[in-house]
């Protein structure tokens, strides 16, 4: 699913992007024992299922951050994209539970649509527009809906007997997630518009040069984003039964670790779907495995958190510069 | 120079409106107020503008105040000094950290503190147990509400460090070292500057500066609160460097300009308050400056 430079693949003959993806896989390895030395409910079916429902959420988004970020951008509005259709999609819960799931992601790919626009069009950084963005819709969805949880009520036991459903014993998150990390994956790695994503992430004065619609391969990469995190969001309403209008504070910082714990280089041009989907999963472990048994607080998890991601982006740097 | 003049034009444009059409604006106790509730941004603003003048960002800043609060409240009883010093350590710490960081190993500012936001933050949960304290204390009292010649201590020391800011960007090397790392930093590199040494600095001086409005905000509020001090300040620091002529790309500094950029943001969003429009709607005029500030910028460069 990557686009390898020739030039990348080192003296073992590995490239650095299949050592990066071993390297993830093995640290989830290292997380799953020990949380299996550490108890043995933690790989116990339920404890499982749980973390991937938990998780489809932050899978979701990430798959979009991957588009982004591959493509030389950043997206920082999808936690307040996902707060926003998380509510609207419980407020349509009472017109109809299919419109529920597809306005949110439509929702979802519009507002996207005004983040690639903004940064096309009026060229301003990625994370400036999406910054404001995000302080804009937290804004915008705060005064419509108020500060606080946004429950269900008609329709309420059957969305979320769908956010609750399993199919053939697995959540019914696990294959929309597979579903749509296949559709990305295809994107990226079979179409027109996925080499361009990685040449305009790559090099963006040569993808111009060399003829490609720079302009509208950014625009999309942010509809994507977008539309992932409106899915994300009607997800989330249907596994916990409301919408919240302050939650997803710091999921961009979750999903962008994802991304990169999955060696896709955050200096955009090179990355893949599968890496992210390892990512997310040592996350969703790895916190879980801090919830065991109450291992460790929420606030010392925060700091957990964030030095994770500093040490990533760290560890991208030093491969980074050996390689030049 | 025209440009500063244009924002000051656009400044008393937001003052003449106000005057007009919002209730018990113009009075004396009102400008007051208003110097006063500038103090963090343009505090955090001034090192932002370095960090900015670079080419860097640094999204930190706010998650430094409430640490700086949660150590300013657990040294008490050592005093004022020892107080003080301990919130510059603070933001001097997580700025050194995030620009080492950042000059060593190539990476993106961005990244590197929005991870510092989260642990920085998390550590001053961990500290306080997540708890606000509430204190009585003269000293704090002093640094929080004083007065010297009737003029509110901390809009002196804001002013003061602003002055001193701008006069470091302007008249000493390191000043030009900035302004030319952030240009070009190739160029600079090549030429033999010391980028190293220059990154570090802004870093640790935003920091040190955000540290500072970390105990000037739990003086005057006379509590500690590890969760909501500084929360999105980040953003009010950057609208105000960015509006006030500072360049987002780099290479360009304006202290004095991100201080009428926070007086302006200031006044937009008092202004929105003191006409009864909910503090989130704010929060989308905030975003929608930022945007046009930064576009302003983009159609000056092309």
């Amino acid at each position: 699913m990557n686009v390898i430079p020739p030039a990348t693949v080192t003296r073992a003959g590995l490239s650095p992007d299949t050592i990066r993806r071993s390297a993830v896989a093995v640290a989830l390895l290292i997380v799953l024992a020990i949380g299996t030395a550490r108890s043995p409910d933690f790989l116990a079916v339920e404890n499982v299922m749980n973390v991937l429902r938990q998780n489809a959420v932050l899978a979701l988004i990430a798959l979009g951050m991957t588009v982004v970020i591959i493509g030389g951008g950043i997206d920082l509005s999808v936690g307040s994209v996902l707060a926003l259709t998380s509510v609207v999609a419980v407020k349509l819960v009472a017109v109809s539970i299919p419109l529920a799931l597809i306005v949110p992601v439509a929702l979802g790919a519009v507002i996207g649509l005004g983040n690639g626009l903004i940064v096309a069009r009026l060229k301003i950084a990625p994370f400036i527009a999406t910054l404001a963005t995000l302080l804009a819709l937290r804004g915008l969805t705060i005064a419509a809906f108020g500060e606080e949880t946004v429950p269900l009520t008609d329709g309420r036991a059957a969305f979320m007997a769908f956010g609750r459903a399993t199919v053939a014993g697995i959540p019914v998150q696990v294959p929309i997630v597979i579903v749509a990390a296949l559709a990305v994956a295809f994107v990226l790695g079979f179409t027109r518009f996925g080499r361009a994503v990685h040449a305009v992430g790559g090099n963006e004065h040569s993808a111009r040069l060399l003829g490609l619609r720079v302009d509208r391969v950014k625009v999309m990469i942010y509809v994507i984003s977008g539309a992932l995190a409106g899915g994300a969001g009607a997800l989330f309403a249907a596994r916990i039964g409301a919408g919240i209008t302050n939650y997803g504070l710091g999921l961009e910082l979750d999903a962008i670790t994802a991304v990169a714990l999955g060696g896709t280089l955050l200096t955009g041009g090179v990355g893949g779907v599968g890496g992210t989907l390892l990512g997310v999963l040592l996350i969703g472990f790895l916190f879980n495995l801090f919830n065991l048994d109450a291992t460790l607080d929420p606030f010392l998890q925060k700091v957990v958190r964030g030095l994770l991601l500093t040490l990533v982006v760290v560890l991208q740097g030093v491969v980074a510069r050996k390689r030049t | 120079m025209g440009r500063r003049h244009g924002l000051l034009v656009v400044l008393a444009l937001i003052i003449l409106l106000n005057v007009l059409f919002t209730p018990n604006f113009a009075t004396l106790r009102n400008a007051e107020i208003t110097l006063i509730q500038v103090v963090f941004v343009v505090l955090v603003g001034t090192g932002m503008t370095l960090v900015i003048a670079l080419g860097g960002i640094d999204l930190s800043v706010g998650a430094v105040m409430g640490l700086a609060s949660v150590i300013t409240f657990q040294l008490l009883p050592y005093g004022p000094v020892v107080v003080i010093g301990a919130g510059l350590l603070t933001g001097l710490a997580v700025g050194l950290s995030n620009g080492i960081l950042i000059a060593s190993f190539g990476v993106q500012p961005l990244l590197v503190t929005l991870g510092s936001l989260i642990w920085v933050r998390g550590l001053a949960q961990v500290l306080s147990g997540g708890r606000k304290e509430y204190f009585q204390d003269p000293a704090m009292a002093f640094i929080g509400l004083g007065r010297v010649f009737g003029i509110p201590v901390q809009v002196l020391v804001a002013a003061v460090v602003a002055l001193l800011v701008a006069m470091l960007v302007a008249r000493t090397v390191f000043g030009r070292w900035l302004v030319a790392i952030g240009g070009n930093p190739n160029a600079a590199r090549l030429a033999g500057l010391p980028f190293m040494a220059t990154t570090v600095t802004a870093y640790a001086l935003c920091g040190m500066l955000a540290g500072l409005a970390g105990v000037f905000i739990t003086a005057r509020v006379g509590s500690s609160d590890p969760t909501n001090f500084g929360v999105l300040i980040e953003l009010d620091a950057i609208a105000a460097a960015v509006v006030g002529g500072t360049a987002l790309a780099g290479g360009r500094a304006n202290v004095l300009g991100t201080v009428i950029g926070a007086l302006m943001l200031q006044l937009v969003t008092a202004a929105m308050i003191m006409n009864n429009v909910s503090f989130h709607y704010a929060l989308i005029v905030k975003a929608v400056i930022i945007l046009w500030a930064v576009r302003m910028q983009q159609a000056e460069r092309s």
